[in-house]
């Protein structure tokens, strides 16, 4: 029994590393763990993350970077964060991976269940609100930051955020994940209303970029989507492909 | 009875920090330093107008982070050891000595000490210039920044510096670059100060709250 408390201590504060926003000024950590066991096994695999999500009159457009690590091992580097909920309604994942997947299972098993007795598509809103009842109504065992975005007919696009802690609220753009704290700065300065699809494309694949280099825990290839009344365009952009920034 | 009904205000026991965003860039001819005004101690703002651009010496300055105590210490030393070099050297001092001077005490007493000074100004040797000393490195930059809200703009830094910018558009980079972060960072805020430093000498200026541009704030 005490055997396990150390470990689980070790996993709560690799929960926190995951999508922490704030950390001391002077960063440079060195591992101190025994060479006989190597960092990724005694750690949460978590998709420390950079996730962004943009209305456009017409729809929402959708990014996410694809890299998973278990500590300093990047266990995938060609994760799918854009999960769909919906035939129009997806959901970027940040935070623990286990943790998003369940949940993201759980709501696309509800809303499903939802739209049939509707019998009509399910608005955005209520996909949000099933994500945001059960990070709040868990928030104790929960690691997990979610943007949900898409289209319905009665209020076309919408983005939604559900950061940790189980909040949610309307906002017409939104970033998420430990990436996230980078592009504030560069996301408030360079978002305008009444954006085109086009626009908000290379608005957020630049963002994305400018996250990836300076987050260790994202990377990889940039993941956008379209969602739109025609339905939902995906695209990746590899990393030769980036836009490139004179500094960076 | 008395202790538990007022107790004593957090801000008695925390440490004063200045939790900030400071940040300086070099141009052509000379450098541009930037800084907010708010020193906190716990949730408390016990400054709203402190200057964190240090003079060390007539054309070489300093920006202030991490513990208040512990920086303004350290740049009042460094403004003694620069006097006394540069009187005896009969020249003034070039930036390169200045930084190595922050840097020496930056890294002899890391443990004890927790401050990131950003050292910047203009010689007559190698121009303007911008040296970071984060924990007792010591490196030149085109441009630094660092404190607390230095985090949230390292996106828009990374973007929208270019190289050989006039000084104008340096000192509307630097004070953008301070109004995006005191608007994300709670331990960033109040006035903006500005200094340009170049062949001529130092300028000093204060952007008032109502003055800074406005962004996007959603």
């Amino acid at each position: 029994m005490c055997g396990l408390l150390p470990r689980v201590l070790q996993l709560r504060s690799s929960f926190k590393m995951a999508t922490a926003l704030r950390f001391p000024a002077n960063v440079s950590t060195f591992n101190n763990y025994n060479d006989l066991h190597p960092d990724w096994t005694q750690r949460e695999v978590s998709t420390g993350t950079t996730i962004m999500a943009v209305e456009f009159d017409g729809g929402v457009v959708i990014g996410a970077d694809s890299r998973t690590t278990t500590g300093a091992y990047i266990a995938n580097r060609v994760t799918d964060k854009l999960t769909p909920i919906h035939e129009r309604i997806f959901c970027c994942r940040s935070g623990s991976a286990a943790d998003t997947q369940a949940i993201a299972d759980a709501v696309t098993y509800q809303l499903g269940f939802h739209s049939i007795e509707l019998d009509e598509a399910p608005l955005v809103q209520t996909a949000a609100s099933l994500f945001r009842d059960m990070c709040y109504r868990y928030r104790e065992e929960l690691m997990a930051g979610i943007i949900v975005a898409g289209w319905d007919r009665r209020r076309g696009g919408q983005v939604y955020t559900v950061p940790v802690g189980g909040m949610m609220t309307r906002q017409p753009v939104s970033v998420g994940g430990s990436g996230s704290s980078y592009i504030y700065g560069y996301v408030d300065s360079n978002y305008r209303t009444g954006m085109s699809k086009e626009e908000c494309l290379k608005f957020t694949a630049e963002a994305l970029t400018l996250a990836m280099e300076r987050d260790g825990s994202s990377g990889g290839v940039v993941r956008l989507a379209v969602i739109s009344e025609q339905g939902v365009e995906r695209q990746a952009i590899l990393g030769n492909q980036l836009p490139k920034f004179s500094t960076v | 009875m008395s202790e538990e009904m007022f107790p004593e205000p957090e801000w008695l026991s925390e440490e004063v920090k200045t939790g900030t965003t400071i940040i300086a860039v070099t141009f052509d001819g000379g450098v541009v330093l930037g800084s907010d005004s708010r020193v906190s101690a716990g949730e408390s703002v016990v400054n709203r107008v402190m200057n964190k651009l240090s003079p060390l010496h007539d054309k070489i300055y300093c920006a202030l982070s991490g513990s208040a105590a512990d920086a303004q210490t350290i740049a009042e030393i460094v403004n003694y050891q620069l006097d006394v070099h540069s009187i005896e050297v009969e020249d003034d001092p070039l930036v390169c000595s200045a930084a190595t001077l922050v840097k020496n005490i930056s890294y002899k007493y890391k443990e004890e000490l927790s401050a990131h000074l950003i050292v910047a100004g203009w010689d007559r040797k190698k121009g303007g210039q911008v040296y970071a000393t984060l924990s007792g490195l010591l490196t030149r930059q085109p441009f630094a920044i660092g404190g607390s809200g230095s985090f949230y703009i390292n996106g828009f830094v990374d973007a929208e510096y270019r190289k050989n910018m006039t000084k104008r558009e340096c000192q509307e980079f630097v004070v953008n670059a301070l109004t995006l972060a005191m608007g994300r960072d709670g331990s960033s805020g109040g006035v903006a100060y500005v200094v340009t430093i170049d062949k001529d000498g130092a300028e000093e200026k204060c952007v008032l709250g109502n003055e800074l541009p406005k962004f996007f704030d959603q």
